[in-house]
């Protein structure tokens, strides 16, 4: 894996660049000259101790915050202002799923497809996902884990080019993370990119081939 | 677009049909209020008469504040906003389709229960229709109002009460056009003129509302 910090550049055709960013929250700066760029088939993992800024840095990569100062460009356009047609290319997994919890898994999942125009049938990756026997339960009565399986099975029917996934590992099992981690080296394969926050690198390591320590 | 303005819209319905407690204490809390009010004022008909439409109309606008907390919250605090935000579709349209969702649940059926209400208040039978048309073009501008309200407190612990204090003043109008048209019919006058403000309120809040939602919601969740 070649790590890459802050200024660091690296790839050959980058869609994602990232130049003197500085982010800040509630007044506190938090990242300061971050500067990065992803090719087409590249995987980043950004590292970190609590508070040291992931969150917010893949919430600014998604266009949820506008950085203090520096830019995103994404694909040669500003990400805060990209138009709707084009955030399509953008699939987020923060702390909180975004699943409502009086749905069943089944109806969140079939909102998930039509919302985005999923690609593909749900039912492999529900199958891959192990949550067959949860499909007609509502979320509010699933484990963390059910309930990050049913998110991460969400924000994979985004037919989307950049994964921006918040510690996607959270509650889940030895089976989950090896799926998690399948699916970001067949996304980096089909020439998605994708940025991967953990404060527990080992266990993404291996899907990674870039990482921003922050 | 549209169509992600329709799955929208049957999402909110259909989580709105599930939380149906939520729904139904606006309109209990409608009918509770112009009940009351008789006690504790005279039912006297004559007096009721001559106050009924300011009643109703207070009623409805009162009723109304229970209903919005819930417009963004949800979807703030599950995450499901986040992921709006990065939908296919502009955050206004988004936020429209959540709008009209909203005055669904408790505007419409505000419309069906005023009526009976005001019948307590021996408004005459001929006033309901005009009635029911000005709570028709007031209900979409107070969601309006309301969803401007919820966007801006949605990040705030205690935003249901913020929100009250927020939009109870700029339902000044609504209130003052809606009450007018109300008495004019009782009194078989003609109501063309309140009506026609109302509506031009409708039309003024449906086409800047949402775009001014979409920005508070937006900043609120920055």
């Amino acid at each position: 894996m070649a790590s890459a910090t802050h200024g660091d550049q690296s790839g050959a055709c980058p869609v994602l660049t990232v130049t003197s960013l500085e982010v800040r929250r509630g007044g506190i700066g938090l990242l300061r000259d971050l500067s990065f760029k992803l090719s087409p088939g590249q995987t980043a993992l950004v590292t970190g101790a609590n508070g040291s800024g992931k969150t917010s840095l893949l919430r600014v990569l998604a266009g949820l915050a506008v950085p203090a100062a520096g830019r995103i460009d994404w694909r040669g356009s500003a990400v805060h202002r990209l138009p709707p047609e084009d955030r399509g290319e953008i699939a987020y997994l923060g702390h909180l799923d975004g699943l409502k919890q009086e749905f069943t898994v089944d109806e969140n999942l079939e909102f998930c497809r039509t919302f985005w125009k999923g690609r593909g049938p749900v039912e492999p990756l529900v199958t891959e996902m192990r949550l067959e026997s949860c499909r007609h339960r509502t979320i509010r009565r699933l484990s963390a884990g059910q309930r990050r399986r049913a998110a991460l099975v969400c924000m994979h029917l985004k037919p989307a080019r950049l994964w921006l996934l918040d510690e996607p590992l959270t509650n889940l099992d030895t089976r989950g993370t090896e799926v998690v981690l399948e699916w970001l080296r067949g996304h980096a394969a089909e020439g998605g990119i994708a940025v991967v926050s953990t404060h527990r690198p080992k266990r993404l390591e291996t899907a990674a081939s870039i990482e921003v320590a922050l | 677009m549209l169509d992600v303005l329709r799955q929208i819209l049957l999402r909110d319905l259909r989580l709105a049909f599930r939380r149906w407690s939520e729904v139904a204490t606006p309109l209990i809390f409608f009918v509770i209020i112009a009940s009351l009010f008789p006690l504790a004022a005279s039912p006297d008909e004559a007096q009721l008469r001559s106050t009924g439409a300011a009643v109703i109309w207070m009623s409805a606008l009162l009723s109304s504040l229970l209903a919005l907390d819930g417009l963004f919250r949800a979807d703030s605090e599950d995450g499901s906003m986040e992921q709006l935000i990065l939908g296919p579709a502009p955050l206004g349209l988004v936020v429209l389709a959540k709008i009209v969702a909203h005055w669904a649940v408790s505007g419409v059926p505000l419309l069906v229960l005023a009526p009976l209400v005001a019948m307590s208040f021996y408004l005459p039978l001929t006033a309901l229709p005009e009635l029911v048309a000005a709570l028709a073009l007031a209900t979409p501008t107070l969601s309006v109002l309301a969803a401007i309200g919820a966007a801006l407190t949605v990040s705030l612990r205690a935003g249901g009460t913020i929100i009250g204090l927020l939009i109870l003043p700029l339902t000044g109008p609504v209130l003052i056009f809606g009450t007018r048209a109300t008495e004019l019919a009782a009194l078989g006058e003609p109501v063309a003129g309140p009506l026609y403000l109302l509506a031009s309120l409708a039309v003024l809040a449906i086409s800047l509302g949402p775009l001014i939602t979409a920005a508070a919601v937006r900043t609120a969740l920055e």
